[in-house]
């Protein structure tokens, strides 16, 4: 999955760029409050691990090996943050050092494999092992079927990042430009891959890992324990954004959502006559984004942004309404304290 | 001896990091053109170099980069044999292989018929041809500048460019302890290797795969608490202090001015 340069626009490599920037400052500042002085040489070991996993040959049917990245497992041991530091300086000293993986490219490149792959990894590892203890089978399924979701979703993120190459940049002769397959290429085969042969390695690897620490090691497996509710509220925002940059692959699918048809739609179904109601109402709500969007050359960003506004409306009305019915709450509870207790 | 193969393969993987480690470093330190400049101009040169590959829309002077590239390394001093079989095997035949669909992927105007049915656009060989030589083109510019610069230096150039000094301590303390586990690991294959007689199912094989990896994890956990304690006891803070004693010389200059007016000549190529 490390994607070289000359793959990707210099365009796409600074957008990926900058929206990896935040999240390794969220990092950075994580990990300094909870390691203090032992960061360095902690990440530095952990990175140094990550990148040794990395060159294990596994085994896999058919007498051929393949290779781990090794994200969510480290996410597992020793927390999401410090993982995404850790993968993040293994594959920047692939790509400075051996040439694997481009310079322009890396911050694409640790979005998928550092910062998309352990948090939705180990997300998913929360969410099945929430509340088991160490040596509970919980956990191994938890790491498996964490890792291997946690791959395709960058192997997801990979096929956008090098579909949307041909679709916005080519010359006036429609000579694509960088990566020359659009989303319904590049999409679709970069997940086959990974949902065939990659992500199943990557479950075996972290499960056999995860199964191997709980007997011997298990202190290393509990270790990661953060109980506050906060905790894990941005894993939850984590998700929807991913959820929402994942959006332009509806852009795939050919036709329209069942029971969502416009009038012209109905049209071309063979419906012979619009309803006349339907006709009257179609139009009284002007959208203010018709189609999610704007025409076909931004689409795809349309799309993101589109899901991205929606989320944040959303989240807004019901932060408004939640406030509001708390501080309802919260009057009523004051009463009914107020006049239960007696006043001296 | 199928489902052993990987010990094999791994071991070899193992060893050729760590001699390919070797070779860079008696190939940085040799007196060629690239290996006297100052790191920081050359780390922030080849950087624009490769954006700047990355800019142009044109085979031909792809093609020409590349042939610059190549004489670049031929006057620091890197034997032409190794240089290209580093830049060429590997990456740019695995992007020919996934270039290949592409010439008869892409729609345009035809530029080979064959019984009156079009197989390859004019856009898609060209498409194939970008890919192929931007690849070529950026990975060589990225192993000139590693093979001309020891690890040390390019830490240094780094910290220059204001890279956070804690993410470049633990990059510099990563590539150390890297090959200690790289050592670690390939002596556990090795042992393995040399008791196994027969062959192990591949199930068996994942599962020893499994508890070598996490063997080497806690391995790594132990070695990080000796590691800080040692840094403790000798003083560290949570800083690590470093010596910069480079400035820039009358070369420098040069080399400035050549990177300038390449650089330029690049942006403006890639206008045309």
């Amino acid at each position: 999955m490390h994607i070289p340069d000359g793959y990707l626009s210099p365009v796409t490599c600074g957008v990926m760029y900058a929206t990896s920037t935040p999240f390794w400052v969220v990092a950075v500042n994580r990990v300094r409050k909870v390691l203090t002085h032992r960061t360095v040489p902690v990440l530095a070991l952990f990175s140094a691990f990550s990148f040794v996993l990395m060159m294990f040959n596994v085994p896999i049917p058919g007498g051929t090996t393949a290779h781990a990245v090794g994200a969510t497992l480290l996410a597992i041991v020793l927390g999401p943050w410090p993982a995404v530091l850790g993968v993040s300086t293994a594959l920047g000293i692939q790509a400075l050092f051996f040439g694997d993986g481009g310079l322009l490219t890396f911050g694409a490149n640790c979005f998928n494999m550092a910062i998309v792959m352990p948090l939705v990894g180990y997300f998913i590892y929360k969410v099945i092992s929430s509340n088991s203890d160490a040596l509970s089978p919980r956990r191994t399924i938890g790491a498996v079927i964490g890792s291997y979701i946690g791959i395709v979703a960058a192997a997801v993120c990979a096929g956008i990042e090098l579909g949307l190459q041909p679709l916005l940049f080519h010359t006036a002769s429609g000579t694509p430009l960088y990566a020359p397959y659009g989303l319904s290429v590049a999409v679709p085969s970069m997940v086959f891959a990974h949902m065939v042969v990659a992500g199943p390695v990557e479950a075996v690897v972290t499960g056999g890992v995860v199964v191997y620490l709980q007997r011997t090691h298990s202190s290393l497996i509990k270790a990661d324990a953060p109980k506050k509710k906060e905790g894990k509220l941005w894993l939850l925002w984590g998700a929807l954004g991913l959820i929402a940059l994942a959006t332009p692959i509806g852009l795939l699918a050919s036709g329209t959502a069942w029971g969502e048809w416009g009038i012209d739609e109905l049209k071309t179904m063979g419906l012979g006559s619009i309803p006349q109601g339907l006709q009257k109402l179609a139009g009284w709500w002007p959208a203010p984004m018709p189609d999610y969007g704007l025409p076909r050359m931004a689409a795809v960003i349309g799309y993101i942004l589109s899901a991205f506004v929606g989320i944040i409306l959303v989240a807004a009305l019901l932060c408004l309404l939640g406030r509001w019915f708390s501080r309802k709450n919260k009057d009523k509870s004051d009463i009914s304290s107020e006049g239960g207790t007696p006043v001296n | 001896m199928k489902g052993d193969d990987f010990l094999t393969k791994s071991i070899s993987g193992f060893s050729r990091v760590l001699e390919s480690v070797v070779s860079t470093e008696d190939i940085s330190r040799a007196p060629g053109l690239l290996q006297i400049l100052d790191p920081r101009v050359k780390l922030v040169s080849f950087l624009l170099f490769i954006v700047g590959v990355s800019l142009v829309h044109s085979l031909p002077i792809l093609g020409g980069i590349f042939v610059l590239i190549f004489l670049m390394s031929l006057v620091s001093k890197i034997s032409p044999g190794f240089f290209l079989k580093r830049v060429l095997i590997f990456v740019p035949i695995f992007t020919l292989v996934i270039a290949i669909p592409a010439l008869f992927l892409t729609t345009g105007q035809p530029l080979v018929h064959i019984a009156g049915k079009i197989i390859i656009t004019q856009q898609g060989a060209l498409s194939a041809g970008f890919l192929i030589l931007r690849v070529t083109d950026s990975l060589s510019l990225g192993v000139l500048l590693v093979l001309t610069t020891p690890w040390a230096n390019i830490l240094v150039a780094l910290r220059w460019v204001r890279m956070p000094s804690l993410l470049v301590d633990i990059l510099g303390m990563t590539y150390r302890y890297m090959f200690l586990l790289l050592h670690s690991a390939n002596s556990m294959f090795l042992a393995r290797r040399s008791r196994v007689i027969g062959s192990f199912s591949g199930s068996e094989n994942r599962r020893w795969l499994g508890r070598a990896l996490a063997t080497t994890m806690v391995k790594s956990q132990r070695l990080s608490e000796d590691v800080y304690l040692a840094m403790l006891s000798r003083g560290y803070q949570g800083e690590v202090r470093v010596l910069n004693e480079f400035s820039l010389k009358r070369r420098d200059f040069l080399w400035i001015a050549f990177s300038l007016v390449a650089i330029a000549a690049l942006f403006w190529v890639s206008r045309l």
